[in-house]
């Protein structure tokens, strides 16, 4: 009973790990733009098959390769994240946030499409980039690979941390994001701080894609749509536009979806995940570390 | 303007006296050449056109010759509606071949039915596809008996006595081929010691395998498709789960090895037919096949996929002509028709009654087992 509940804990958190590693994605733009960049997911998406080209390049099962790879995925996808934002929204900054907001439906419905046509419409395999052994430690079985997704999302929420509070670029960052008129004043670039925000979101969805892939090795260009959804929840539930309210919700709603699914209620797993969400959020409607701010209308 | 109407006129007289003499019996495919489930639609696909050619290399039947008009359905819900009804009204079709998976076959059959234009499913098994009328009929085995085959076979080969069954909750066919599963074991003394669900798209199995690992089974049955059944022998395994897994028809590709790799090793699956067998019928198609598509070793959804086209020409032969209601007559009538698949009789309720075929993986290949009669 006790090993089950443990084995659960394992498998849930290394799924939350990546829901962890996209909702900081959603929640550094919302922070600094307030809206929901939709097409996040499928910068996710574009991430798993930068990996996927890049795998035969780097030496194949070695952790020297797999650094390679998810570094050239992240790269590949930081690129994509700025191309998306001086195409697609800075053209919009001054305009209402709902016309940002279909724009991000239209640029998500773009880059999906433009990916069965580029990559193909059938899931392709996924090869093995990071050395891949079966672990067995006093009767809890994981892969290395579940390892290597828990602490790549350590490392890089860490990381994110740091950059936020620790460097003047976040420093900036955390000043356009509390008022980007005054940061102006401030001798502040907005759009240097804006494009930074993308970067960094985007690369963390590019691992994420990566990791993701190497868990679950079958890829295609529709993948992003789900574990988006699940992560977009994920930021809301830890409180949108805070960090570490993103990685715990991530965490929080992987541990729920596979506690639920490892019981006799496993037909309805994503209901039951998604009424908890509706429960929390009717008693705490900033989520778990978020502030709760008084919009002016 | 005049040159393209002069363009056109040349070309009418060109062709006219062909089409005068023989217009082609125009025929709607609907497959799943793209998306989750390509490897069925584009087996099934090729074994199509392979029958297609073949028969217009021999004049067609009645004089005329066949046009396939395939279409693809992404491996979409809703899809195969819309294009079935494009099918029907725009391009006339005379009679409707697919879909492979029951929940899209179960979304034209109404379609098919309401026009009274017969409908062939090459490989649905759930029984409720030609439960929606007389219209609509299908070239393989059903469920009922596929699952009752998997139950035998997991009692006296696999020796199992609890089993776990591992089920998709957004398929007809995995919850259709699950029940009857059940049935069969229980009523064989056997005890179902956990069933868990799963939903289309999911790619973490892991919550229910740990729950399938406690309960302590000796096999889990996985009736689902092949994506999914490669995903879930990989993750148990990583969870030191070293037991037998077993599923149906929706197995069939080759990605269930690519994707799969050494977990699917030692597992099995039912199926219609398999390409090691040396029936003479069975070793020409393996030939003519390869011969068609570089060399690819045809599947069982490239078998079933050409019977569904040669079973048609065979009843438009005996009905003389391409009338919905005279050619559901004629395919009703099917009896004896000698396949790659078997020898088709079509029952009072239009399904076949065929052999099933057992198939394992062993060093990355899949290996022939068993045969089963009905």
């Amino acid at each position: 009973m006790l090993t089950e509940f443990l084995q659960q804990l394992v498998n849930g958190l290394s799924l939350g790990a990546i829901y962890a590693l996209i909702a900081l994605g959603y929640t550094m733009v919302y922070g600094v733009l307030r809206f929901i960049n939709f097409a996040h997911s499928d910068v996710f998406m574009v991430g798993a098959f930068a990996g996927l080209y890049l795998a035969p390049l780097a030496p194949a099962g070695s952790i020297l390769g797999g650094l390679v790879v998810v570094g050239g995925a992240m790269l590949a996808s930081a690129l994509l994240g700025v191309a998306i934002e001086r195409l697609a929204y800075r053209p919009l900054r001054q305009a209402p946030t709902l016309n940002v907001l279909i724009t991000a439906i239209g640029v998500s419905c773009l880059l999906q499409s433009a990916g069965q046509l580029v990559f193909g419409a059938a899931p392709r395999s996924f090869p093995v980039i990071f050395p891949a052994r079966a672990l067995s430690v006093g009767g809890l079985d994981f892969s290395s690979n579940q390892v290597v997704v828990l602490v790549f999302a350590a490392i890089l929420v860490i990381g994110l941390r740091l950059i936020v509070f620790h460097t003047r670029m976040g420093a900036a960052l955390r000043a356009v994001s509390q008022n980007p008129r005054a940061a102006r004043l401030m001798g502040i670039d907005n759009d240097v701080v804006i494009r930074f925000t993308f970067a960094l979101g985007s690369a963390l969805a590019g691992a994420g894609g990566v990791l993701y892939a190497v868990n679950y090795p079958t890829i295609d260009p529709l993948m992003g749509v789900l574990p988006g959804l699940k992560a977009f929840v994920a930021a809301i539930l830890g409180g949108i536009g805070s960090i570490p309210g993103a990685a715990l919700g991530g965490l929080l709603l992987g541990l729920v979806e596979t506690f639920v699914g490892g019981s006799q209620y496993s037909t309805y797993k994503d209901a039951i995940a998604f009424a908890l969400l509706i429960l929390f959020l009717l008693f705490r409607p900033a989520g778990l570390l978020g502030k709760a701010r008084i919009e002016k209308v | 303007m005049k040159f393209v109407s002069l363009l056109r006129f040349a070309t009418l007289l060109a062709v006219s006296p062909a089409l005068h003499a023989a217009e082609p019996i125009k025929i709607g495919e609907i497959a799943s050449l793209t998306g989750k489930e390509a490897a069925f639609g584009q087996s099934s696909h090729k074994g199509t056109v392979l029958a297609v050619e073949q028969l217009n290399a021999v004049g067609g039947v009645l004089g005329r010759p066949f046009e396939l008009l395939s279409e693809d359905n992404q491996s979409k819900s809703g899809e195969s509606a819309t294009v079935a009804r494009k099918l029907l009204s725009r391009e006339k079709v005379v009679a409707l071949l697919g879909e492979v998976a029951s929940s899209r076959s179960l979304e034209m059959a109404p379609i098919a039915q309401r026009a009274k234009i017969p409908m062939i499913s090459p490989s649905s098994t759930n029984p409720k596809v030609t439960e929606v009328g007389d219209y609509i009929f299908r070239v393989c085995f059903i469920d009922p008996f596929q699952g009752t085959v998997m139950a035998k076979f997991a009692k006296e080969t696999l020796k199992a006595r609890r089993v776990a069954v591992l089920t998709s909750v957004s398929s007809a066919y995995s919850v259709g081929l699950a029940k009857y599963f059940k049935e069969r074991f229980l009523a064989d003394g056997g005890e179902i010691a956990l069933e868990q669900k799963f939903a289309e798209g999911d790619k973490d199995f892991k919550a229910q395998l740990t729950a399938v690992r406690a309960a302590g089974v000796d096999a889990i049955f996985v009736p689902g498709y092949y994506t999914e059944a490669a995903l879930i022998s990989r993750q148990a395994r990583e969870l030191g789960l070293a037991l037998p897994l077993f599923g149906g028809d929706g197995w069939e590709a080759p990605q269930l090895i690519e994707i799969g790799g050494k977990a699917v090793e030692g597992t099995y699956y039912s199926t219609h037919y398999s390409p090691e067998d040396t029936a003479h019928a069975v070793q020409a198609f393996v030939a003519a096949f390869r011969a068609r598509w570089n060399g690819e070793t045809p599947d069982a959804m490239a078998a079933l996929g050409y019977d569904s086209a040669c079973v048609l020409a065979d009843a438009i032969k005996r009905a003389g002509g391409t009338e919905g209601p005279a050619l559901r007559d004629a395919l009703a009538a099917t009896k004896g028709f000698a396949g790659v698949t078997g020898t088709t009789n079509m029952d009072p309720a239009r399904n076949a009654s065929k052999s099933a075929v057992i198939v394992t993986i062993k060093d990355g290949q899949f290996k022939f087992v068993q045969s089963v009669a009905p």
